[in-house]
């Protein structure tokens, strides 16, 4: 029951991008078409869960038991950074067609807030492993809903006729406003 | 005046949030009122001054390769030293600003600066371009947080003038997204007026 909470949570009442805020980078960036939204979803969550399995046990058996907790951003950000490295080595042996389209953005999930803004809060809500894991993968599938509902209505924004000034950037941050309206719907349902 | 405008750049042209959209995180979840977006942008300024500084001294020492790790370990650094600050001196601010403090070290606009500029640049051009950059982002984020308290709370750096609640909603998720659209708007506007 209580992982259910956990993952229902995550995914739409606190969903990480639409109402906290993390992640907006590759949100923002990549949405335009819902092919390489879908893959950077992907890396995402694979780069999510193996990140927060890492920084708790960085966490538990290094951190607190030598008093460095002070360490965690340097420690946490180093962690993600080596595996976004490795994602991507795997990737490009495995498929290449993904890892062009992914391009740039798959180096800059180092500096996606959500992978790291996850770990920490897993720290924060004193979750155990397991219950940490399944709020990484919650929060990233979070991630990938959104990513792939709002690059499917950027793909119709294109052909839409509006201001030339509202083109691209503006009005895209107008529908992911309405789209969080939408997900405030799920308040109060855990 | 090559330095001034190296200094200025960041404000309007090449502002981080309106123009390059960079660090867009911090500038959605922290500004439901003008003073956190202000401690934040303060923050971050300092940070990305402080690691644009280290960044141009050890550039010729750290081998290409690892740059951007050894780059990623100074932000950390400046981070950890602003969050231990922040937590002993403004425990308010820092509660309200809470996790995206530890975040400053994943915004795009610092390791941006320090791979785009500070790696290829004087250290003091590279000090000027952090500070102006900061400066620009915090200008940006007390904008959007002064409106969206305006409107939401009626209130502008805690200072109410209507009785009452405003237009909640922007205050919640939706309202940041909205009023971030509709600057970027304003902006797009503003630049193809003067082009």
């Amino acid at each position: 029951m209580e992982f259910i909470i956990i993952i229902i949570s995550a995914i739409f009442v606190n969903n990480i991008v639409l109402t906290k805020f993390l992640g907006i980078c590759p949100f923002i960036g990549v949405s335009s078409k819902v092919e390489t939204a879908a893959g950077m979803s992907g890396a995402v969550m694979f780069v999510m869960v193996i990140a927060t399995l890492v920084t708790y046990l960085i966490q538990t058996y290094i951190l607190v038991p030598l008093g460095i907790v002070f360490m965690q951003t340097i420690s946490f950000i180093l962690v993600i950074a080596f595996l976004v490295q490795l994602v991507e080595i795997i990737l490009k042996k495995v498929s290449p067609t993904l890892f062009q389209a992914l391009g740039i953005f798959l180096p800059l999930i180092t500096t996606n807030c959500a992978v790291l803004g996850v770990a920490i809060l897993t720290m924060q809500n004193d979750y155990n492993l397991l219950e940490g894991v399944v709020f990484a993968a919650a929060s990233a599938l979070g991630f990938g809903l959104s990513l792939v509902i709002f690059s499917s209505i950027r793909e119709h924004l294109d052909l839409v006729d509006i201001p030339k000034a509202m083109k691209g950037v503006p009005i895209a941050f107008i529908v992911a406003g309405l789209l969080a309206m939408a997900f405030m719907g799920f308040a109060g349902i855990v | 005046m090559n330095k001034l405008k190296n200094f200025t750049k960041g404000f309007i042209q090449e502002n981080p949030v309106f123009v390059l959209f960079l660090g867009l995180c911090p500038v959605l979840g922290v500004t439901t009122s003008a003073i956190n977006g202000m401690g934040m942008g303060l923050a971050t300024t300092f940070v990305l001054l402080m690691s644009n500084i280290v960044v141009s001294t050890v550039k010729n020492f750290i081998p290409d390769k690892v740059r951007i790790p050894a780059f990623i370990v100074i932000i950390a650094s400046f981070v950890t030293i602003v969050e231990l600050t922040m937590q002993a001196y403004v425990p308010a601010l820092f509660e309200a600003l809470g996790l995206f403090i530890p975040l400053i070290v994943v915004n795009c606009i610092v390791l941006g600066r320090a791979e785009a500029f500070a790696s290829k640049n004087t250290l003091l051009s590279s000090a000027i371009d952090g500070f102006g950059m900061g400066l620009g982002f915090t200008l940006a984020l007390v904008m959007l947080g002064g409106i969206r308290e305006i409107l939401g709370s009626g209130s502008i750096f805690g200072y109410k003038f209507i009785e009452g609640d405003g237009m909640l909603i922007f205050i919640l998720a939706p309202g940041a997204f909205i009023v971030l659209g509709y600057l970027i708007m304003l902006m797009q506007k503003l630049k193809s007026k003067s082009a």
